[in-house]
């Protein structure tokens, strides 16, 4: 067991509780929330076995779904953002990514946002859309998506960069 | 067969990530399925403990207006029974033929609002003899019906929630209809299935109609606040104001109704 095992496994804990007993409560304007448990999936080592991240993102969408009594919304979208990162990679990192040399501390904030902001978008607009679970209310899925998801773009840049250094 | 377990191999990650999503919709499909969501949810050892201790800190903020409520609460009821005409002899009375509703006092641990369908987590359960459709209600009016239960903990299916269906009635005329929500407003529940006979007028006391085995007849639900023709013209869709006010619930009381199963038994029957 490595370095590596042990923080994304406090990373695990810790965003879970974050996640349930502080912004779950917020509801900003009445019904925005952000969902900032996101990062441990965008975080997790590139080199790692996408089989594992998988499963792990399965395993904190239902840890957060068991909490928010949702059936199984979270759980649905983080394993499609698991499933769909190399794309967001491709997109925001290019060539970096090709050759497998991302350190998150290392790459500029630009990227990083663009990163996070496509994870974040395909998150939020799966979660609503099974969440709400019905083709009429589509304007409500779309502005409660969008809203959510400047809220957890903003709340994930702010960690970044309060965190980002202890973690190297 | 070479050639299956090779496209197997190959295909391993999209078929890992197939498999785990249809079991997260499942999970969602059955949640939104009244009654079914038998695996995820929060009336459990882990997630109710966390919660009871959440709220065990958070209370305190509430204190004041909590106790301001039941003091409120206490006066009214000092007032019925001090003023009320017939005197009730304790002697004569037996206690234990009359009772149709027994009434266990409980905490509201996790309150949502904001989802379409919510749901909130009590501290009392099994062990406390709750059971699935029981009743949920504060002084002002319902909450909701009991979902899930486990030892300590049970979960509710509030009134705002799209899968809550409550019969409720105009307090004046029997015209009875259900009570549903349309996932917007959690001030503002939606009366559907008045006829259009019935005498609606803005203000208008409505109540639950007493046609369920769950709540008892004439427990307070809201105010008309809004209403209009539905699609069809026949029926009435009411807007309705709640008494409660649901982002801000923390003492609750369950109701059981002791002859429930025997008006279920014989509703089944036929």
């Amino acid at each position: 067991m490595n370095s590596a095992f042990y923080t994304n496994s406090l990373r695990f804990i810790i965003l879970v509780m974050v996640q349930v007993l502080i912004c779950n409560h917020i509801n900003f304007l009445g019904y925005i929330n952000p969902y900032p448990y996101i990062l441990f999936i965008a975080l997790y080592p590139i080199k790692n076995n996408r089989m594992t991240l998988m499963f792990l993102s399965f395993l904190i969408g239902l840890t957060i779904d068991l909490f928010q009594d949702s059936g199984g919304i979270h759980a649905a979208a983080s394993v499609f953002i698991a499933y769909a990162r190399p794309l967001a990679l491709k997109n925001a990192f290019g060539t970096l990514y090709e050759y497998q040399t991302i350190k998150f501390e290392n790459v500029d904030y630009s990227s990083k946002i663009m990163y996070i902001t496509l994870l974040t978008i395909a998150h939020h607009v799966i979660l609503f859309s099974l969440e709400i679970f019905s083709a009429t209310k589509i304007i409500l899925i779309l502005q409660k998506a969008l809203f959510s998801s400047i809220f957890t773009i903003l709340l994930c840049i702010i960690s970044l960069i309060i965190f980002g250094k202890k973690t190297k | 067969m070479q050639q299956i377990i090779n496209f197997i191999i190959r295909n391993k990650t999209f078929l890992f990530f197939l498999l785990l999503f249809s079991i997260s919709i499942l999970f969602t499909i059955q949640s939104h399925s009244y009654h079914k969501s038998k695996f995820i949810n929060s009336a459990n050892f882990l997630t109710g403990g966390v919660y009871n201790s959440l709220n065990s800190i958070s209370e305190y903020f509430n204190l004041k207006y909590q106790n301001d409520l039941l003091v409120e609460e206490n006066n009214r009821l000092k007032s019925l029974l001090y003023n009320s005409e017939s005197q009730i002899d304790s002697v004569f009375t037996d206690s234990i033929k009359n009772v149709l509703y027994k009434f266990t006092a409980a905490n509201i641990i996790r309150n949502t609002y904001t989802s379409t369908d919510n749901i909130l987590l009590i501290n009392k359960g099994e062990k406390d003899s709750i059971q699935q459709d029981f009743g949920v209600i504060t002084n002002l009016g319902i909450v909701g019906i009991i979902d899930h239960t486990s030892k300590n903990y049970a979960t509710t299916i509030s009134v705002l929630n799209t899968t809550s269906k409550i019969s409720a009635q105009l307090k004046k005329s029997n015209h009875f209809g259900t009570l549903t929500w349309n996932g917007k407003d959690p001030a503002l529940a939606q009366l559907i299935d008045i006829p259009k006979i019935a005498p609606v007028i803005k203000g208008d006391t409505i109540v639950t109609s007493g046609r369920s085995s769950i709540f008892p007849e004439g427990i307070p639900v809201g105010t008309v606040d809004n209403f209009k023709l539905d699609l069809a013209e026949n029926y009435y869709e009411i807007d309705v104001k709640l008494f409660n006010d649901m982002t801000n619930l923390e003492h609750v009381y369950i109701i059981e109704n002791v002859d429930a199963k025997e008006i279920n038994n014989l509703i089944n029957e036929n």
